[in-house]
């Protein structure tokens, strides 16, 4: 198990301005990490750090397992889906073919993921042709194939209409229940509700308050915290 | 797929299977003279020896010799060749037969040389009329000739106007230029007969034995080339200076004129 | 415009005819560069991928002298070629000189940095758009270059095809590793050099004409089994 991770003070930079940290944070094993904030505030970056695909320029941030190890592990979905120029179900095996599994097992694996998402109608359809909401569908059944023990997504949803974003969740809480850790970033407080156990709130590249999602949802403890759940402008 | 391998397979056994062939420098005024293609399938059936061709200027045949890329070279450029013997490229050289230059030019003849006495005097013609004249410019055996024909005459080709145009290529490259421009150039008969862009172009001029061409064979020397094949060089030269071989070249002709008279002596 | 006329008969003629010297000598040119193609693309490919995934020191200078190799004259590379072969150079023991190998040698020369750049930028762009997947999914230099291949294979086809486009129309650098022997390096474009010499400007257009046909069939068999993957699906 790669979990816990204890982040301390750490910090990446770009061009000499600092994107996020220092950052101090522990996360256990289970649920579904919310990270929330207004824009500008770091988000993205801190998935990155904790991926291992940022730099860190300092601080420590210590899975149990060392960061490349850790890697193989998890999976990232990004906002905006990488779709290789592949049929669908080619894009979901992918993940198992450069792990060196058999092209069989992974074709039959991805078809069945392709089902489980939803498109399983269309599994040799050029994937770069798909919508945007098949397309982010996609992207998860590539990352949970892998059956990692994170994920870590990128607001996931953003441009996504109401009714792909329900599809989308629908999925997301399956895995959850199924025992796969969660760390995500939303601008959606009504995804962060429905979704998160713990939410981390970032501003200005640095955790302004975090703790269990009902008690940071029922009584904020900051001022910004609560000018931003109001949906007041908070810089 | 295949069949591309199935034919790469048959294009890389012929070459390989080619067990008795040996490669020949030639000039490209031989090579257009069209005997060639009497010569080689003869030596094919009597001696069971294909002889590759490397089609090529007399300076580029020399230094094929000289490096030892082919196993013999017919040229023409006897000042050259013989310096090619004495510096041990090759180990002798055998007069084979000899052909003559001619000079060509517009038909209506600016410069009137059609009537002169001698290859000097039509050359001094061309020069004082300062009409167009085409030279190979390329270093071959029929450069130097042209050279040498006009110091022979008293004249300067470095010092020449615009009249006179060095293109440095080939026969047949230089005489569609000639036509091009309608200039006066110095030509092998044989390349002159051949040629099929003639335009305007007339023989003018011809006869002088100043203007007579010999072609020499000169093997390559084995010892600077372990892989010469001398064996078959000198199996060629035995061919080329046979009666065989003088009956073939003598009879060759084109628009019934005969183009090489053969004189190679027999030891 | 008569010789035109002149060559474009001729050349029905010699096609309807199956003039075998005419189809051994095609042959010959579609043997040799196709065989340089293979070659090249082994070649180029990989490199392409490597430059685009692998930042080190000389890449740019790297990509800056495979651009400037692109313009490289065959004349050139046809006499480098020919001193490295010659029985005097540094590999003349091989024996290759003026054999059908020496013209792949040299035609691979001048066509891999051709087919390396332009594969170079398809693939480049590619990697903009998976890189921050793959760095995610831990995946090594190997696949990387594998998967950027494979996925670009269709402008790697049109990389390929500008490679055959210079290839087969190239005359400077086989006529003199080659030397233009009739029935042992002869191909349509020497030939068409030795036709012209003689003033023969018909049969050289003929040749020509040939030329351009046999491209032309090239290019469009191959577009073709490239549409067979039919759109929208692969």
């Amino acid at each position: 198990m790669v979990f816990p991770l204890q982040v301390t003070g750490a910090e990446t930079r770009r061009r000499g301005k600092v994107l996020v940290g220092p950052v101090s944070l522990h996360l256990a094993g289970v649920g579904a990490t919310v990270v929330i904030g207004p824009n500008g505030s770091g988000k993205t970056s801190l998935l990155g750090l904790l991926h291992g695909t940022a730099r860190l320029h300092a601080g420590t941030i210590a899975w149990q397992l060392p960061m490349d190890q850790a890697r193989a592990v998890q999976s990232f979905v990004f906002q905006r889906p990488v779709m290789l120029r592949r049929s669908v179900v080619d894009n979901i095996a992918y993940p198992l073919l450069i792990r060196g599994l058999p092209k069989a097992k992974a074709m039959a694996q991805a078809l069945d993921w392709a089902k489980r998402v939803g498109l399983g109608d269309m599994p040799y359809r050029a994937a770069p042709s798909l919508s945007g909401g098949e397309q982010q569908k996609l992207a998860l059944a590539r990352a949970f194939i892998t059956a990692p023990q994170v994920v870590f997504l990128d607001e996931p949803c953003a441009s996504l209409d109401g009714r792909a974003t329900a599809e989308i969740e629908a999925i997301l809480q399956d895995q959850k229940a199924q025992g796969t850790r969660l760390v995500m970033s939303t601008h959606d407080m009504g995804q962060a509700r429905r979704l998160a156990d713990e939410i981390v709130f970032l501003r200005g590249g640095q955790v302004h308050e975090t703790g269990p999602a009902a008690q940071f949802f029922d009584a904020p403890q900051t001022d910004a915290a609560r000018a931003f759940l109001n949906g007041d402008i908070v810089e | 797929m295949k069949r591309f391998l199935f034919v790469a397979t048959l294009l890389w056994a012929t070459a390989a299977q080619a067990q008795d062939s040996m490669r020949m420098a030639v000039t490209t005024s031989f090579h257009n003279s069209g005997l060639a293609d009497v010569l080689l399938p003869e030596i094919q059936a009597d001696l069971g020896l294909e002889v590759q061709l490397l089609i090529v200027g007399t300076g580029q045949a020399l230094r094929l010799g000289e490096a030892g890329d082919v196993d013999a070279i017919l040229v023409h450029s006897r000042a050259a060749e013989e310096a090619f013997v004495a510096n041990g490229y090759g180990t002798h050289r055998r007069e084979i037969m000899y052909n003559d230059f001619v000079i060509v030019g517009p038909s209506n003849d600016p410069a009137a040389i059609s009537d002169a006495a001698d290859a000097n005097d039509s050359l001094q013609g061309i020069a004082d009329a300062k009409v167009p004249f085409v030279s190979r410019g390329d270093d071959s055996g029929t450069h130097k000739k042209e050279l040498s024909l006009w110091i022979d005459a008293g004249l300067d080709p470095t010092g020449f106007g615009d009249w006179y145009r060095a293109v440095g290529a080939g026969m047949g490259a230089a005489l569609n230029t000639a036509s091009g421009l309608n200039a006066y150039i110095l030509s092998d008969r044989a390349s002159w007969l051949n040629f099929s862009n003639k335009g305007d172009l007339a023989l003018l001029f011809s006869g002088d034995p100043v203007l007579f061409n010999q072609y020499a064979y000169l093997p390559v020397n084995p010892a600077l080339h372990d892989h010469v094949k001398s064996d078959l060089a000198s199996r060629l030269e035995d061919w080329l200076t046979s009666e065989r071989a003088a009956d073939l070249i003598n009879g060759y002709t084109i628009d019934r004129e005969t183009l090489f008279i053969f004189n190679a002596k027999t030891d | 415009m008569v010789d035109l006329w002149d060559g474009l008969t001729q050349a029905f003629w010699l096609v309807l005819t199956g003039d075998p010297e005419l189809a051994e000598i095609a042959l010959r040119s579609l043997y040799v560069t196709l065989t340089a193609l293979a070659i090249a693309c082994v070649i180029a490919f990989p490199l392409a991928a490597f430059l685009a995934v692998r930042r080190f020191r000389f890449r740019r200078l790297i990509i800056a002298i495979l651009n400037a190799l692109m313009g490289l004259p065959p004349v050139v590379v046809g006499l480098i070629v020919y001193v490295l072969l010659s029985r005097s150079g540094p590999l003349g023991v091989l024996g290759l000189l003026f054999t059908p190998t020496a013209m792949i040698i040299a035609q691979v020369i001048i066509i891999v940095p051709l087919i390396a750049s332009i594969a170079h930028q398809s693939l480049r762009d590619l990697w903009q758009e998976y890189h921050d997947l793959l760095i995610s999914m831990n995946v090594s230099q190997r696949q990387k270059m594998r998967t950027l291949i494979w996925d670009a294979r269709r402008a790697l086809l049109t990389a390929a095809l500008a490679g055959f486009g210079r290839g087969i129309g190239e005359v400077g650098a086989i006529m003199i590793v080659g030397g233009n022997i009739d029935n042992v390096t002869r191909v349509l474009t020497t030939a068409i050099a030795l036709e012209t010499g003689k003033g023969a400007f018909a049969l050289a257009l003929a040749l020509g004409f040939v030329l351009i046909a046999l491209t032309i069939a090239i290019n469009l068999t191959i577009h073709w089994l490239g549409q067979t993957e039919r759109e929208g699906r692969w």
